[in-house]
């Protein structure tokens, strides 16, 4: 019988950090207008790593996140993921690489007008074309099995909880097996109880599917259950960049603010 | 439509003794002008501002960023089926309209007078042409046209706040209301320039 991600993982985040970059971003520059969101900023990805980029409200956290994903195109700087330059990408090269990366949005982004089954099938069907119909329903099935919530199977998203919507958006994600994860605010919104649920799942997915994690949060627990490396983003800059036991010795009053 | 058209013509034919073209008049006005008008100026009310906010709705929710992650092309599964049902189905729409506009101005003759069935229709289709089928037609695949792509292009590109998903559904009417209007002067133009 299959368990939950979240009944077989501890609570804590893991030191599984390697050497390899699989994600890098150097100088990046996005405005608005006049507004500078992003301002110079890079950053490495390591294999195995889970970095969380921490930071107040439009600190640019969500704008970086899709960037790398081309949701927003940088008006200067370099993406490169797993050694490709995004920047450089178009068509079926853009999609094949996309395939490769996971998304967790903020407000779990769940197709209002299909059941779970049809939203974990949807991904699946675009980019596995020769996947049988067998093996789609093992996927799936799977999937909801790991995030704990096998019995939503034919539900629609609206008959779902904030935190249900949650699991099950991080079930369509990894469905499709990525190799690097986005998390945007991945605990926003949510009681202290199921946030602790959905960091604790970000880990297990870590473990699981080997994945590489970049977890956009303001969400201080969220970053003590689940970062191996924090990034902290201000005014479209990085602030401070370490550990997370860096950034809880930190004097500075802005991290202070943080950690307290 | 019709039952009211017929209501209202009917003593003002009475007068000129022309009573007996009430079928024919009625048929044609129904045909060539307002079923196909009145019909699209009614999608454009529902079918534009539901598309306006089913779009916007899903932009708000990042429902077509996630589309687009996922290696889905937004604009094929989301804009062009939209449009190409719009295209298709509303001059369906219109046809039935018309069918029910006619059947609806016998009633209306019925009301003051008697006439049977089989000749009000064989007197109303007696002064229909091709010609006054055809244009009326054709126009109605671009009023269907005009009404998706105007729903479609308002919802997905609306902003990213809620207000913006009523903005994108009111705009969406309006304009796509203005759009049928004006193909139907174009319509009506290349019409009379090409009919005898």
């Amino acid at each position: 019988m299959n368990t939950t991600l979240t009944e077989t993982m501890p609570h804590a985040p893991l030191q599984t950090k390697s050497d390899e970059t699989v994600l890098e971003i150097s100088d990046l520059k996005k405005s608005f207008g006049d507004q500078e969101v992003l301002k110079n900023v890079s950053l490495r990805l390591f294999k195995g790593e889970n970095l969380a980029i921490l930071g107040k409200s439009g600190s640019g956290k969500s704008v970086l996140i899709k960037c790398i994903v081309r949701l927003l195109r940088p008006d200067n700087g370099t993406i490169t993921v797993l050694g490709e330059d995004m920047g450089a990408l178009t068509g079926n090269g853009l999609e094949a690489l996309r395939r490769k990366i996971g998304f967790l949005f903020q407000s779990g982004a769940l197709y209002d007008s299909m059941t779970v089954r049809q939203n974990l099938e949807f991904p699946l069907r675009r980019m596995k074309k020769a996947i049988s119909r067998k093996e789609i329903d093992e996927k799936v099935k799977s999937a909801l099995e790991h995030v704990g919530l096998p019995e939503t199977l034919d539900k629609m998203p609206s008959q779902l909880s904030g935190g249900m919507r949650k699991r099950i958006s991080l079930a369509r994600t990894i469905v499709v097996d990525p190799m690097i994860m986005l998390y945007d605010e991945p605990t926003t919104g949510l009681d202290p109880v199921t946030s602790d649920e959905i960091s604790s799942l970000i880990d297990a997915v870590q473990i699981k599917y080997k994945t590489s994690s970049l977890i956009i949060t303001h969400d201080i627990e969220c970053v003590r259950a689940t970062a191996n490396r924090v990034i902290m983003l201000q005014d479209g800059e990085v602030y401070l960049e370490g550990t997370l036991d860096t950034f809880e010795k930190s004097t500075d009053p802005l991290i202070k603010s943080f950690f307290k | 439509m019709g039952l009211v058209l017929t209501i209202q013509s009917r003593p003002a034919l009475l007068n000129f003794g022309a009573v007996a073209m009430l079928p024919g008049m009625v048929a044609i006005s129904l045909i060539k002008e307002m079923g196909p008008v009145i019909t699209a100026l009614i999608c454009a009310g529902k079918i534009g501002s539901g598309m306006g906010a089913e779009l916007g709705s899903m932009r708000v929710t990042e429902q077509i960023d996630a589309m687009e992650v996922s290696s889905a092309d937004p604009m094929r599964f989301l804009v062009v089926t939209r449009v190409l049902a719009a295209t298709l189905m509303i001059p369906l729409l219109i046809l039935y309209a018309d069918a029910i506009g006619i059947a609806g101005s016998w009633a209306g003759a019925n009301i003051k007078g008697e006439v049977s069935f089989v000749l009000f229709f064989s007197q109303a289709f007696a002064h229909i042409r091709f010609i006054d089928f055809f244009p009326a037609f054709i126009k109605s695949f671009f009023f269907g046209a005009v009404i998706g792509l105007v729903g479609c292009y308002k919802g997905y590109t609306a902003g990213r706040g809620t207000e913006s998903v009523g903005i994108a559904a009111n705009s969406a009417v309006v304009i796509a209301s203005l759009g049928v209007i004006i193909v139907d002067l174009i319509a009506v133009q290349i019409t009379d320039m090409v009919t005898p």
